[in-house]
C-alpha cells in the first residue's frame, strides 16, 4: 500500500518535473552566480542590463520555438531581423514620421516570415531547413542592398523607446537609477501574449497537433499548410519585433545585427526543453532557456572570462541540457 | 432516430482511376444501421482506395455515394465527417504529445468566447470525453493521459472514440486489429459490437478471419478492383471466404 503510494507521488511529480525542471536549473545557475559575484549579480543595475541584453533574443527564441514546435526549423531569423533593421534604418533617413517608421520592422518581417511559410509549404520544399537556408542568405543580401552594406545610424527617441525607453520607478521610492526598461516589460507582454495563444487558442493547439503527428492533424481537417504558413509569419513578425528593439538598443542599422543569432535561438529552444521532433515544449522553458544563456554570458563577463569559454560553456550545456532531457523522458515514459 | 435496418450508405458503381492504372471498377457497397459489414481482399484489391472514396479522400473516377437516400459528393474528409462518416485509420492518426481528450476533439474543439476571442474550453473537453469514454465502456486512468502514454489497444479504443464522438452514424475502420495485443483484440471487438448496438452502421477491412466472424453480419470480398463475392455471414464459412480473398469461389 505504501508502496503504490509512493509510485503515484513519483507518478504525480513526473509532469512537474518535466514542466518545470528547466527552472530549477535556472534558479541554480542564479545561486551559483550569486555566490561567485555577491556585489554585483544580483545588483539593480546588473539585472536589468541581463534583460536589456537579452530583449531582441528572447524575440527570436520564442519564434524559433513554435517553428520548432511543429516539428520545422527557421535559420533565417537572424536576416529577417537584420532585413527589417535595414529597412527600418532606410526608411527613418528618408524622414518618415515615427509611427511609420516604427511600423515597417514588423510588416517586413511578418512579410519575410510569409515567405519562408509559403515557399515551404507551395514550393513543397523537402525540408524547411533548405527553405530557410536559403532565405538565411537572401535576406541578408538583400539587407546590404539596400543599404549599402554600410551602418545607418541615428534614431529619434519614438523609435528607440522600445528598446532603450525606461519606465522611472521613482514615485515607488526607488532611486532614478532604479529604473524598469522598457524592453523587459515588452518581453513580459509578448511572451505571456504567445502563451495564451499557444495554450489557449484552437490554432495553438494545432500547431502542437502538427508537431505530435502531422497525419493525424490532417485527417482532423486541420488545414496543416496553412497553419505552417501562419506559423513561420509569427516566427519573422517576432524577428520584427527583435529588429525594432535591436534599433532601440545600438540607435543603428548595422550589416552585422544578429549575424549566427539564429544558433542562439535554437540553441535557447534546445535548453529550454523544446524537442526536434516537435510537439513538445513550453513557452516557460524558452524563457528559461533564453535567461540561461543570457545570465551565462552576463555572468562570466563579470568575471573576466573570455568569450572563447564561454563558448565552450554554451555548447557543453546545450549537450547536458538534452541529455538531461533524454534521461527525463527515460523516467516518464512507458517501456 | 433511425428504424435498425435503415440503409445509411451506398456506394453505387464506384469505379477509380490512377492514370491508366484502374484500382477499382464498377464496386457497389451498401451498409445499413447497426449492421457491420466486412471487406476482404488481398493486397492491391482496392480495399484502401474504396475506404478513401468513402471518406472523401479521392474522388471516384465515376460512380455515385448515397447517404441516407441522398447522392452525396465528398469533396474532402471534412464532407463525410459532416454527413456523420468517420474513418478510423490503420496507423490511428492520433497526436501522442496530446492527452485523450483534446485528440477525441482535435480539430472540432469546444470553445468559449471572450469578446471576439475564442479560449478552448479545457473543462467540457474533460467532461464530454469523461461522458463519452463512459458511454464505450472504455477505461483509462484519465482524460488527461497523454496517448503516447497508452497501450495500443487504448489507443485503438481512442480512435473509435474520436471517431464516434460527433454522432457518426457510419464508421470505418482500417485493419482495426492489425497493430495490436492478442488480449487487446478482444476489447476492440467488443467495443465493435457496442457500436453496432447503437444503431451505428460499420464498416471494418480486416485480414483476420477471426475478426470478421467474431463482428460482422456481412462480408464482401474484393478481388482485383472488382465486387468477387458477398454473403450474409451465416451463409458462408472461414474457408469460403479465405478463397474468396485468393480469387477461387
Amino acid at each position: 500500500m505504501e508502496d503504490k503510494n509512493k509510485e503515484s507521488l513519483h507518478l504525480k511529480l513526473i509532469p512537474y518535473f518535466e514542466k518545470y525542471g528547466i527552472l530549477l536549473l535556472l534558479v541554480l545557475m542564479i545561486l551559483v552566480m550569486h555566490i561567485l559575484q555577491p556585489d554585483v549579480f544580483l545588483s539593480w543595475r546588473n539585472v536589468t542590463n541581463v534583460f536589456k541584453q537579452i530583449s531582441w533574443q528572447s524575440m527570436l527564441a520564442l519564434g524559433v520555438f513554435m517553428v520548432i514546435v511543429t516539428a520545422g526549423i527557421d535559420l533565417s531569423v537572424g536576416s529577417i531581423m537584420m532585413l527589417s533593421l535595414m529597412i527600418l534604418a532606410v526608411v527613418a533617413k528618408a524622414g518618415a514620421p515615427w509611427f511609420i517608421v516604427v511600423m515597417t520592422p514588423l510588416i517586413a518581417g511578418f512579410l519575410c516570415g510569409l515567405f519562408n511559410g509559403l515557399g515551404i509549404t507551395l514550393l513543397r520544399m523537402p525540408h524547411p531547413f533548405i527553405m530557410t537556408l536559403g532565405t538565411l542568405y537572401i535576406f541578408r543580401g538583400a539587407g546590404n542592398l539596400i543599404s549599402g552594406g554600410t551602418p545607418i545610424s541615428g534614431f529619434t527617441d519614438e523609435v528607440r523607446y522600445l528598446g532603450h525607453g525606461r519606465i522611472d520607478l521613482q514615485w515607488l521610492g526607488l532611486e532614478k537609477s532604479q529604473y524598469l526598461p522598457v524592453s523587459l516589460v515588452l518581453i513580459a507582454i509578448v511572451y505571456i501574449i504567445f502563451w495564451i495563444f499557444l495554450n489557449h487558442s484552437k490554432t495553438g493547439k494545432w500547431i502542437y497537433a502538427i508537431g505530435g503527428n502531422p497525419n493525424a492533424a490532417r485527417a482532423s481537417g486541420i488545414n496543416v499548410n496553412k497553419i505552417l504558413v501562419i506559423v513561420y509569419s509569427l516566427c519573422g513578425f517576432l524577428s520584427g519585433i527583435g529588429a525594432l528593439i535591436l534599433a532601440g538598443r545600438t540607435d543603428s542599422g548595422y550589416p552585422n545585427a544578429g549575424l549566427q543569432s539564429e544558433l542562439d535561438a535554437i540553441a535557447a529552444c534546445i535548453i529550454g526543453g523544446a524537442s526536434f521532433f516537435g510537439g513538445r515544449g513550453t513557452v516557460l522553458g524558452v524563457f528559461a532557456g533564453v535567461m540561461i544563456m543570457g545570465i551565462l554570458r552576463n555572468g562570466l563577463n563579470l568575471m573576466d572570462v573570455s568569450s572563447f569559454w564561454q563558448q565552450v560553456l554554451i555548447g557543453s550545456i546545450i549537450v547536458l541540457a538534452v541529455y538531461i532531457d533524454v534521461l527525463r523522458r527515460d523516467l516518464g515514459t512507458r517501456k | 432516430m433511425s428504424t435498425s435496418n435503415e440503409l445509411l450508405l451506398e456506394a453505387k458503381g464506384i469505379t477509380k482511376y490512377f492514370g491508366t492504372i484502374t484500382a477499382l471498377e464498377n464496386v457497389n457497397l451498401k451498409v445499413h444501421a447497426g449492421e457491420c459489414l466486412g471487406v476482404v481482399g488481398d493486397n492491391g484489391a482496392g480495399k484502401s482506395t474504396l475506404m478513401k472514396v468513402l471518406s472523401g479522400l479521392y474522388k471516384p473516377s465515376s460512380g455515385s455515394l448515397h447517404f441516407q437516400g441522398k447522392e452525396q459528393v465528398l469533396n474532402s474528409p471534412r464532407d463525410s465527417q459532416i454527413l456523420g462518416l468517420e474513418m478510423v485509420y490503420q496507423d490511428l492518426a492520433l497526436a501522442g504529445n496530446l492527452p485523450i481528450g483534446e485528440n477525441i476533439f482535435l480539430g472540432r474543439e469546444p470553445t468559449k468566447n471572450l469578446g471576439f476571442l475564442k479560449f478552448l474550453d479545457f473543462k467540457k473537453i474533460k467532461e464530454l470525453t469523461n461522458a463519452h469514454l463512459d458511454k464505450l465502456k472504455i477505461n483509462v486512468k484519465s482524460a488527461d493521459q497523454k496517448v503516447e502514454e497508452l497501450s495500443g489497444g487504448q489507443r485503438q479504443a481512442v480512435a473509435i472514440a474520436r471517431s464516434t464522438a460527433f454522432n457518426a452514424k457510419v464508421v470505418i475502420m482500417d485493419e482495426p486489429t492489425a497493430a495490436l495485443a492478442i488480449k487487446e483484440v478482444g476489447k476492440v471487438l467488443d467495443l465493435i459490437n457496442g457500436l453496432k448496438k447503437t444503431g451505428v452502421g460499420v464498416i471494418v477491412i480486416s485480414h483476420r478471419m477471426d475478426d470478421i466472424f467474431t463482428v460482422c453480419d456481412r462480408v464482401m470480398a474484393l478481388f482485383q478492383g472488382t465486387n468477387f463475392a458477398e454473403a450474409e455471414l451465416n451463409n458462408t464459412s472461414r474457408d469460403e471466404v479465405i478463397g474468396w480473398i485468393m480469387g477461387k469461389k
